[in-house]
């Protein structure tokens, strides 16, 4: 008899307070370096030997030895992907000695190859089919409230290699099959910089303003950027970004800029995951899971538009609020994805972060939305701050409670902390507390 | 350059078929009085697989808002950038949406609002796309 998928998601309305609500944590993390791409001749920069090295720092932080880990939950894809075209491959290169001697630790990294490069003696749980860290958070929360490891790494691979991202491979064939049969014609490669760019300029209009105006947003993304060390910008040399060099940047679906996009990266991410009574016994102070979830929205037509993803959002937003037993005055930190800029406001919205309402978002990053302000909106800096590793929303998150954001520490209170991975149909959001309750 | 061609399969040949014959014809819920498209197994709203036939539209709409493809990721149309595309609502069901690159109205130019008419343009040997035009 097969057995049944096993149901850890929390995506549909109406689920009520998570009743694991403060008994799982995050003891630790870890940064690889990031880098623009892998070299290709660098073998200590790997995709695989930089999750490695994001593992071994995640535990070092924790203060866990490898004997200790009894789960690894590792997102199964190169997030350049097999959409990614032909420059997401090595082969058909010669491959290097092991364990370099497969697509394994270069453009792709799993559970069961890193718990055996890692060599982890009691790892019980490595699911396959991970999902991407939008969700991977989520899935090691519940899994270890519901018992299935107690001491968990969690690691998130974001690859690059030489090549313009996700050029070739689909992208380049002549004709469009499945879903892609009713964009590829008209030039719509189907990415989230599509998705959300309509109902953006729906936006402007439905509630004023121009699309310049998320120029403060995207320049104080960076701002916070360069306060995180492990981040792309701080750690490459970038120079703050002004409002000059924002407008004055090129066009990639216009109005969207490339400024407005994220910069892809190779780097790896690491997370220790445990109950909260292991984590009250390890180095760090616990940072808590609150609550969990996830959505998976279906479109109902070609293009959403602004009212549908308004609706989405508020759903995934109360879906939250309701799990974690929380409401908007409660969020102290707050990191919503960025990867296109135009989306957050979608979400700070949604989430009536510090009162901010349907249509207020341009006023509001037009107001003082610096770390060290009232409203320190994002203060990881997101992906537009620190390249696409998807993961500084959390580990700002984690940071912020701990109090050891450093210079991007906030002056507010820090107690309470909403961060996420995902576009307004789908992905998952992170409830995170100093308290359990 | 021209333009991707849809490769159709069990689901959309149906509506391909129609728009290689001019005509722009999409899934109608008979119990929701509701169109549908691009095409599904069921209806989105009552999930009814059965209720669906196939119902030729007059093909009239209106432009609700536009991009301008710069530097974009499709090989096939990178010769044609900077292009319009357009989001064009239905007029007989507003919540229906398709994509128009707007032939003959020049790049940033589109004339957001304005009435817009189905026509069918050739991107392969026997395939055509429906495509919108400005009415005057
Ligand atoms: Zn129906």
């Amino acid at each position: 008899m097969a057995t049944q998928p096993y149901k850890w998601r929390r995506d549909t309305d109406g689920l009520g307070v998570w009743e694991h609500r403060g008994k799982v944590a995050v003891a630790g993390f870890g940064h690889s370096p990031v880098n623009r791409r892998w070299d290709e001749t660098s073998m200590d920069q790997t995709l695989g030997a930089y999750s490695m090295l994001a593992c071994k720092l995640a535990m070092e932080d924790a203060g866990v030895t490898p004997d200790q880990i009894d789960g690894v939950i590792c997102c199964d894809s190169h997030i350049a992907g097999s959409s990614g075209g032909t420059a997401s491959n090595w082969a058909p290169r010669p491959y290097f000695d092991p364990p370099y001697d497969s697509e394994w630790g270069l453009t792709l990294v799993n559970g069961d190859w890193l718990v055996k490069q890692l060599e982890l003696p009691n790892v019980k749980y490595a699911p396959s089919n991970v999902p991407t860290i939008g969700e991977m958070l989520g899935l090691a929360a519940q899994s270890i409230a519901d018992g299935k490891c107690t001491t968990c790494l969690v690691i998130y691979p974001t690859g690059n290699m030489e090549g313009r991202y996700r050029r070739g491979g689909e992208n380049a064939q002549d004709h469009a099959d499945g879903a892609r049969q009713w964009t590829f014609p008209w030039g719509n490669h189907g990415g989230n910089d599509f998705i959300n760019i309509f109902p953006h300029n729906q936006y402007c209009l439905k509630y004023g303003g121009t699309h310049d105006d998320v120029a403060p947003f995207v320049i104080n993304q960076h701002r916070n950027g360069l306060l995180t060390p492990w981040g792309y910008n701080a750690s490459s040399g970038m120079v703050q970004l002004t409002e000059e060099d924002y407008v004055n940047s090129r066009y990639i679906l216009n109005p969207l800029r490339i400024f407005d996009c994220d910069r892809p990266v190779n780097a790896s991410a690491a997370y220790l995951v445990t109950t909260a009574e292991r984590a009250r016994d390890m180095k760090q102070p616990p940072v808590y899971v609150l609550n969990h979830s996830q959505h998976n929205f279906t479109q109902r037509t070609t293009q959403p538009d602004l009212d549908e993803i308004e609706e989405w959002t508020d759903r995934a937003a109360k879906r939250m609020y309701e799990g974690a037993g929380l409401g908007p005055a409660d969020v102290d930190i707050f990191n919503p994805y960025d990867g296109y800029s135009i989306m957050s406001q979608f979400f700070l919205e949604a989430f009536h972060w510090h009162g901010v309402k349907r249509g207020d978002s341009f006023a509001f990053y037009a107001d003082d939305i610096r770390v060290e302000g009232p409203h320190p909106f994002s203060s990881s800096g997101g992906n537009l701050g620190n390249g696409r590793t998807r993961t500084a929303m959390y580990t700002d998150s984690i940071e912020q409670l701990r109090g050891t954001a450093g210079p991007r520490q906030v002056t507010v209170r820090a107690e309470t902390a909403l961060a996420a991975f995902t576009t307004p149909s789908s992905g998952g959001w992170m409830m995170f507390g100093k308290h359990p309750s | 350059m021209p333009k991707i061609i849809p490769a159709p399969d069990d689901l959309s040949k149906p509506f391909w078929d129609a728009v290689n014959e001019k005509r722009l014809s999409v899934q109608n819920c008979t119990a929701c009085d509701r169109l549908q498209y691009p095409p599904r197994q069921t209806c989105f709203a009552c999930g009814s697989a059965e209720k669906l036939e196939w119902k030729d539209v007059e093909g009239k709409g209106h432009i609700s808002t536009y991009i301008v493809i710069e530097d974009g990721r499709l090989n096939r149309r990178m010769p044609d950038q900077p292009y319009n595309l357009a989001l064009i609502t239905l007029d007989e069901d507003t919540s229906v949406n398709f994509y128009s690159n707007l032939p003959g109205v020049p790049p940033y130019e589109v004339p957001v609002g304005a009435a817009v008419q189905v026509i069918f343009e050739e991107v392969g040997p026997d395939q055509l796309i429906h495509e919108w035009q400005v009415v005057d």
